[in-house]
């Protein structure tokens, strides 16, 4: 079953019962230096396999880009 | 480089030889990113903290393979941010992302067109910051009072405007920023308006303990060179700073003697 959360301020599908970890394994962030926050709570990396998303839960994924 | 003594710039208990810190933004690539860091000198480096597009090319080279935490103190600002609560939020994002590194640059704006700091509500973030455990480098306005509030919540650094960010206006107001340097324990950094390397060597014949900029290098039009003078700007106002210039009146001083003279 598809559930639908906000991902970076867009509406997106994933299948009921996810975590953190697949979706940013689904978008093949492993490795990469990102930070994820679901509704604006800071999830840290280690709790990555853990955290379930929900339906209607705001995710952001995030990385550094060049700023001054 | 220079044979005189000098003491290191100390942010939040950590030493740093180079007192220019430089933005990463506005560069026509990730290669002159990299190649301009690295003619600055600079050992601290500034990175926003932006949503990863969705179907982005994960392969694609990203910032840190050019600028490594290995090789550079990264610090991320909150540029964008119009209140307290996100500029908190992404502060936290960003000290998350670099395994909980405190150092971070705080920038809360108030307006879309100048870029100005919302004093109140940099205030208010910066006092949360810092209980949070954060070493706040906190861009503001040149307002000595509102320079001490912030010293006084326990901020890590000052960062007063020179002038409007990526203006190049350069020093607008060195009363204001002379009030700030003597009044304050943390480091005084301008943040903003530099437009070449006289302004940096300005700011810090002033007494500023350091300059950070990023328009002035990435929209020269050499900016590789631009950062190498950059360098040499920084190094040539602060060893004026710490000679101790002769004071400017209004009066003519012969540099010759009168005696002996043929006449």
């Amino acid at each position: 079953m598809m559930i639908a959360i906000e991902l970076n301020g867009s509406a997106h599908q994933i299948a009921d019962g996810q975590t953190v970890g697949n979706l940013v394994s689904s978008m093949q962030l492993n490795g990469k230096a990102v930070a994820v926050a679901v509704n604006r709570d800071v999830v840290p990396g280690s709790q990555w396999q853990y955290r379930q998303l929900h339906a209607g839960e705001r995710v952001d994924i995030v990385w550094p880009i060049g700023g001054g | 480089m220079s044979s005189f003594e000098e003491s290191q710039l100390t942010i939040a208990g950590k030493a740093y030889k180079s007192r220019l810190l430089v933005g990463s933004g506005k560069y026509k690539d990730l290669n002159e990113t990299r190649e301009a860091s690295l003619a600055s000198g600079a050992e601290i480096v500034t990175v926003a903290i932006r949503r990863v597009n969705i179907g982005q090319d994960p392969n694609a080279p990203s910032l840190l393979d050019v600028l490594p935490p290995s090789e550079f103190t990264l610090l991320p600002n909150s540029a964008g941010c119009y209140n307290a609560a996100d500029a908190i939020y992404t502060l936290q994002l960003g000290r998350e992302i670099l395994g909980g590194h405190k150092l971070c640059k705080l920038e809360v704006l108030g307006d879309e067109k100048t870029l100005f700091p919302n004093m109140p509500e940099t205030l208010k973030a910066a006092e949360t910051l810092v209980k949070d455990g954060f070493d706040v480098m906190v861009y503001c306005s040149d307002d000595p009072i509102q320079a001490r509030m912030l010293e006084d919540i326990g901020c890590a650094a000052i960062m007063p405007l020179a002038s409007l960010i990526g203006s190049g206006m350069g020093i607008l107001n060195p009363w204001n920023l002379s009030l700030i340097i003597e009044q304050s324990k943390v480091p005084v950094i301008v943040d903003a308006g530099v437009g070449t390397a006289s302004d940096a060597a300005i700011a810090m014949e002033l007494g500023c303990d350091g300059v950070l900029m990023n328009t002035a290098i990435a929209g020269a039009k050499d900016p590789v060179r631009m950062a190498h003078a950059m360098k040499l700007g920084i190094d040539a106002g602060r060893n004026a700073f710490l000679a101790g210039r002769i004071p400017r009146k209004f009066a003519a001083s012969p540099s010759s003697p009168m005696a002996g003279r043929v006449v």
